[in-house]
């Protein structure tokens, strides 16, 4: 029997293994101790990710408390990612890229209409999933916060020019996320054609749940 | 033993305070004896100093510019903005650096809901340092750095403040969105770490908004969330007046196509 390369070698138990199709969202929850590793199955795909705690979904991630805590923009190995409230969520274990971006936020019918023209508008985009996916649980527009952008590059140029650019993950790389507390994740498997932050090409990536 | 053991004593009591002046107050009607050029007094709608640790909340109509002026050069205007007529649209903090391709607000720059509009835009900005990235603090933040954070001591934090703020509109702990921190500054190094600019300033350093919709503003001043000084901050003032809407031919409407597609956008949801 060959190992499967993408299932951690030290994992006991492989709880949950699902791919998530192009473009589709996802939610799952994950209990305190367990480790989701996403898969970027075939390169440069963003994950639009948001964090809710299961006992109380009034507390969720906070993009600007995780920046402030660690003092930088960057989501890398040993990134805490902090709650509204200032309480950890889930802690990044390891990562096969160099860091990941959390001040990008997701796409939107909206936002499009600013970027591209309205001509896009019509577009499937990331809002639209986070928002179906967290209908079914009772959330809704006022839950959707500045998200995590797992495989996704923003970086900031010495003027303050910020932008999203080619990616810098590749075919198969990781990351993997301890749950510090009971957690929902919610992901939206980023739908963007208009600018590189999947290449112009959305592609499925996988997670799997280990304890 | 109080004197005041009847309630007709304990009215005259109180009413004996009336005229009290305090560093931080609102004024009431609202009086301002700094208006600039061509703003008459009685288009004057909001005059206030916001205290140090303190917060203020306000609905302003669309057109209405809101200055705050950072009175010592040690405040930090923690602001949030809604939607006043469906405040489920808020400011998105990732959208607006995203959409402008800048990390930096300043003159000349939009504040964009998560519907693609813009809820406010910089008229005037003689300061230069914001911070869209670092946030509010919260409890757990002044705990560890000044030993206790809640609203009943005296070290209350900024999040805390936002969230009474927005209560008042009825709002709660899911609408207190990411902030932009006014007057306190951060950068970011090409390594990602955050680099303050937190001074202390000149007194008198200004920023103006203009409301480009009608919107809910909150501000909490609290220290900055990195700020590792023993607890420092000083008093805010917020002067608002009305004024006219952005025309067609206004120089931050058309400065970039983003923006100009935001106000037009904005300009729809007015069209009825």
């Amino acid at each position: 029997m060959t190992h499967d390369p993408h299932i951690p070698p030290h994992a006991n138990n492989v709880l949950h293994d699902e791919v998530v199709s192009a473009r589709a969202p996802w939610m799952h929850r994950i209990k305190a101790g367990e480790t989701l590793r996403i898969v970027d199955l075939e390169g440069n795909q963003a994950v639009d990710f948001l964090l809710y705690a299961a006992a109380d979904d009034a507390e969720r991630y906070s993009a600007q408390d995780t920046i402030a805590a660690q003092s930088n923009i960057f989501l890398r190995t040993g990134s805490v990612l902090l709650s509204n409230e200032g309480n950890p969520m889930m802690t990044i274990v390891d990562t096969s890229v160099e860091y990941h971006d959390t001040i990008g936020g997701a796409c939107s019918c909206e936002s499009n209409s600013l970027r591209y023209g309205h001509h896009t508008k019509a577009q499937h985009a990331c809002v639209d999933n986070f928002l179906e996916a967290n209908l079914r649980q009772g959330r809704g527009k006022r839950d959707i916060v500045s998200n995590i952008n797992f495989f996704m590059n923003v970086p900031v140029e010495p003027d303050g020019a910020l932008g999203i650019v080619d990616g810098i993950s590749a075919p198969g790389l990781t990351v993997d996320l301890r749950a510090e507390m009971d957690v929902i994740v919610v992901v939206s498997n980023c739908p963007q054609i208009n600018n590189p932050c999947n290449g112009f090409n959305p592609t499925s990536v996988r997670m799997i749940v280990t304890a | 033993m109080s004197a005041l053991a009847n309630p007709n004593a304990a009215r005259d009591h109180a009413r004996a305070m009336a005229g009290t002046v305090a560093e931080a107050m609102p004024i009431l009607p609202p009086r301002a004896d700094d208006l600039p050029a061509g703003v008459r007094p009685d288009d004057l709608v909001w005059e206030e100093t916001i205290a140090a640790g303190g917060y203020a909340t306000r609905s302003l109509a669309r057109g209405t510019r809101l200055r705050l002026i950072d009175l010592q050069g040690d405040a930090c205007a923690s602001l949030l903005l809604y939607n006043a007529a469906m405040p489920t649209e808020r400011l998105n903090i990732a959208d607006t650096v995203k959409v402008q391709w800048n990390a930096y607000p300043g003159e000349g720059s939009l504040l964009l809901s998560d519907m693609g509009r813009v809820l406010a835009s910089f008229e005037h900005d003689d300061a230069g340092t914001h911070d869209a990235f670092c946030g509010a603090s919260n409890e757990a933040s002044n705990r560890r750095r000044y030993g206790e954070g809640r609203n009943s001591g005296s070290y209350p934090n900024a999040r805390d403040r936002l969230l009474l703020g927005s209560a008042k509109h009825g709002l709660g702990r899911r609408d207190v969105h990411p902030c932009i921190n006014l007057f306190k500054g951060v950068r970011i190094a090409a390594d990602g770490a955050t680099e303050p600019q937190f001074g202390p300033f000149a007194p008198g350093r200004t920023v103006v908004l203009r409301a480009e919709m009608d919107v809910i503003v909150v501000i909490a001043n609290c220290p900055h969330v990195l700020d590792g000084r023993p607890w420092s901050v000083t008093p805010l003032r917020a002067t608002a007046w009305r004024g006219a809407i952005a025309g067609e031919d206004d120089m931050i409407r058309n400065a970039t196509p983003e923006g100009q597609r935001a106000f037009l956008n904005t300009e729809d949801l007015y069209r009825r």
